[in-house]
């Protein structure tokens, strides 16, 4: 991961409200983050802490109403995406960004073949002909570990397993050479042993292909494993950041060391009693104008109910989000 | 230190559930589904044994076959000393109260048009004689016990989050002084957060009403964390049952090997020098298990024997039980099927 590089994805400031019935929801709260090329930046957080939507407002994907993404800036390429026109954008996602879901089936059309899928963002965005679009996509399936991809391109949807479909699901992603790829949790649906497979694959693509790589999820093992930068979301805000040895062996954070000690373990000594964080995640009713995590923390004094804490630099590469970290 | 060892609440002997496959036009019996298929375990009173394995494994049928909510394809299950295997339906309902579930889903298990309240009193409206005043207070007794507010009891299931829905699940099955309950993923639904509050809750009330639970699970680390002993399932088969500490710290099956090395562990400097088994390919259908050994076709050490003969379960090292050629002559010969 080349230091000092420039980044190819910028996002600032970043502000996405849905109108309901109920009012507004405020899901992503000035939320910025870099992405430097080749870096691997873990998004964690539990659900309803604002990570899909994030990447959804930035990818456009998101239907207006009830998004509105009121505020921000996202530079790729040396543009704006959010100010991009609906073909502008089209021709970036799938294409220089590509994404992956956690719900494979979802996102895979059941009446064409596997093939037809693989090609077409190929014949699409690279201009290629049924031809070369054919060789690529068969090498696409070999790349991800697909045995007998030859054969494997005629088959429908759900032909495949689930692990195997998320491979499907990431040649697609990986067809135009993207310098971005986005998976929103893509392994939270498939079994250890299956994610284990898809983790490895991972880590082995961005070695010999040199992309950044985005990688939501809600389980801090897997971040442990794969991430370079960690970035903790929380009440649709960013609460903390740090490169992954950081942030696991010196969070900063009262909610990033919450959850360091109500996981248990798999190995090592084992305790007796799991550490709990009381209460309820936050209901993201108006701007806020508080700490998001104050009802839950140990730590909260009164300054955390009438203000929001900006990031705090405490380190190299780590911010915190919280009045402690102030002046550290 | 004799009549200190426990006794088993629970005994399931060569326990088989198979679902039937119908197809064509005269829905014509075409085969079956072998989501459980001949499992042996004991369940200790007041311990937890824990049931891990991938999903599909058998692990859900598997507790609702103990629990009789099938009837089952054969086997025994003896439970507070009453063998309950064979016993027709009707007849099983005087046992109901003793044994329970505690389902994944909180959103689906509960009836969204009734309240908290009636959602709790219902087994004690089908099963006691209890008034109405004393049924309303043994609600309420059973709301503090679970961690939720009295003051809630009128309101209904959508008003709840899925943690505090998981509790109501809870109060309802302890409605009936059960003994022995069944918790099939009860976290699984929950975030992070959340999921240490219910363990936590389920086992307060382990201690507070000796309660025995078989907790199934496909979270190993929670596993390590609330069970005594964990059976580990494949493909309809429990492939080793182990005291937990043995089992984490020297999984003796290829299968428990594997699966515990794709654990990802919440370190990055053990996640990087960790030994990963990789295992390739998926689990077959349980509709069409490989002759021999369930996971020959997935297992690295797989041998000539795996693809011919079935392993039997062996007491390996004393409490360890494995099912696995590689084993053979490391079984203590006493030991036989007994689990
Ligand atoms: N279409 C929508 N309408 C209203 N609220 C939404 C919509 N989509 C998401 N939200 C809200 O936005 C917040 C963030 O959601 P999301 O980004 O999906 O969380 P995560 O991916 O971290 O689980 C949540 O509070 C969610 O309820
Ligand atoms: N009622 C049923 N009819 C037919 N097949 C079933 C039924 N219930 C479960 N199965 C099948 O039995 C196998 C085991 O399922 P299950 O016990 O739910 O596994 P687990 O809980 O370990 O995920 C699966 O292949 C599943 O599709
Ligand atoms: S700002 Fe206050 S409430 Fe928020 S995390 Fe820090 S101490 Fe806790
Ligand atoms: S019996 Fe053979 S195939 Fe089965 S787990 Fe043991 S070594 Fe592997
Ligand atoms: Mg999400
Ligand atoms: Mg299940």
């Amino acid at each position: 991961m080349p230091d000092g590089a420039l980044p190819v994805l910028d996002v600032r400031d970043l502000k996405t409200v849905f109108q309901t019935r109920g009012g507004e929801v405020h899901a992503v709260n000035d939320v910025s983050f870099d992405l430097r090329p080749g870096e691997l930046l873990g998004v964690v957080g539990e659900s309803g802490s604002g990570k899909s939507v994030t990447m959804m407002s930035l990818l456009g994907l998101l239907p207006s109403p009830p998004a509105d993404v009121r505020g921000g800036t996202v530079t790729f390429d040396g543009q704006d995406l959010l100010q991009l026109d609906p073909e502008g954008l089209r021709s970036v996602r799938g294409g220089k960004i590509g994404f992956v879901f956690q719900d494979p089936m979802t996102s895979l059309n059941p009446v064409f073949t596997v093939g037809m899928q693989i090609a077409e963002p190929l014949r699409k965005h690279m201009g290629m002909s049924k031809r070369e679009a054919a060789v690529r996509s068969k090498e696409l399936l070999e790349l991800v570990g697909i045995p007998d991809a030859d054969q494997r391109l005629q088959d429908y949807p759900h032909q495949f397993s689930g692990g195997m479909r998320q491979r499907v699901m990431i040649a697609i992603a990986l067809a135009c050479d993207p310098k971005v790829l986005i998976a929103d949790e893509p392994t939270t649906a498939l079994d250890v042993t299956i994610q284990a497979q898809i983790l490895e694959l991972m880590k082995d693509l961005r070695d010999k292909l040199g992309m950044a790589v985005i990688w939501i999820t809600h389980d801090l093992g897997v971040i442990a494993g794969i991430a370079d930068q960690v970035m903790v979301m929380y009440g649709g805000q960013v609460v903390e950041h740090a490169p992954v040895k950081e942030l696991f062996g010196n969070p900063g954070h009262p909610y990033t060391k919450a959850l360091l000690t109500t996981i248990p373990k798999i190995s090592g000594s084992r305790e007796k009693r799991l550490t709990i964080i009381e209460g309820q995640p936050p209901i993201l009713a108006g701007a806020p104008r508080a700490c998001p995590f104050r009802d839950r923390c140990d730590a909260a004094f009164d300054r955390c109910a009438v203000e929001n804490p900006a990031r705090y630099d405490v380190g190299e590469g780590h911010d915190v989000a919280c009045f402690h970290a102030e002046g550290l | 230190m004799l009549d200190q060892t426990p006794a088993p609440l629970v005994s399931v002997r060569d326990l088989k559930m198979h679902f039937p496959i119908y197809a064509g036009l005269f829905r014509r019996r075409v085969g079956e589904v072998k989501a459980v298929d001949g499992v042996s375990f004991d369940v200790m009173e007041g311990e937890t044994l824990g049931l891990v394995g991938e999903s599909g494994c058998g692990k859900s049928t598997c507790g609702r076959a103990v629990l009789r909510l099938y009837d089952i394809t054969s086997g025994e299950i003896e439970i507070d000393g009453r063998e309950i295997g064979a016993v027709p339906q009707p007849e099983l309902r005087t046992m109901r109260p003793t044994m329970q579930m505690v389902f994944q889903d909180p959103q689906a298990s509960l009836n969204p048009r009734m309240t908290v309240e009636a959602i709790i009193k219902e087994p004690l409206d089908e099963h006691t004689k209890l008034s109405e005043a004393e049924k309303r207070e043994k609600v309420a007794e059973l709301m503090d016990a679970v961690g939720l507010n009295r003051k809630f009891a009128k309101r209904y299931p959508h008003a709840f989050s899925g943690g505090q829905r998981q509790r109501i699940g809870i109060a309802r099955a302890l409605a009936l002084n059960p003994k022995f309950i069944v918790c099939d993923e009860p976290i699984a639904a929950l975030d992070v957060s959340i999921q240490a509050q219910v363990v936590n809750l389920l086992e307060d009330l382990q201690e507070k009403f000796g309660l025995t639970y078989l907790f199934i699970s496909h979270d190993l680390s929670m596993v390590r964390h609330i069970a005594t002993r964990v059976a580990v399932m494949y493909l309809g088969k429990v492939v080793e049952l182990s005291p937990r500490e043995a089992l984490y710290a020297e999984p003796l099956h290829p299968y428990t090997k594997a699966l515990l090395s794709a654990v990802p562990e919440p370190d990055p400097a053990l996640a990087t020098t960790k030994e990963r088994i990789i295992l390739q390919g998926d689990v077959p259908s349980p509709s069409n298990p490989p002759k021999g050994c369930n996971f020959c076709t997935r297992c690295p050490a797989v041998m000539d024997i795996c693809k011919q003969d079935e392993p039997k379960t062996h007491e390996v090292q004393p409490g360890r039980y494995v099912a696995c050629h590689l084993y053979n002559d490391t079984a203590e010969q006493t030991a036989g099927t007994e689990v």
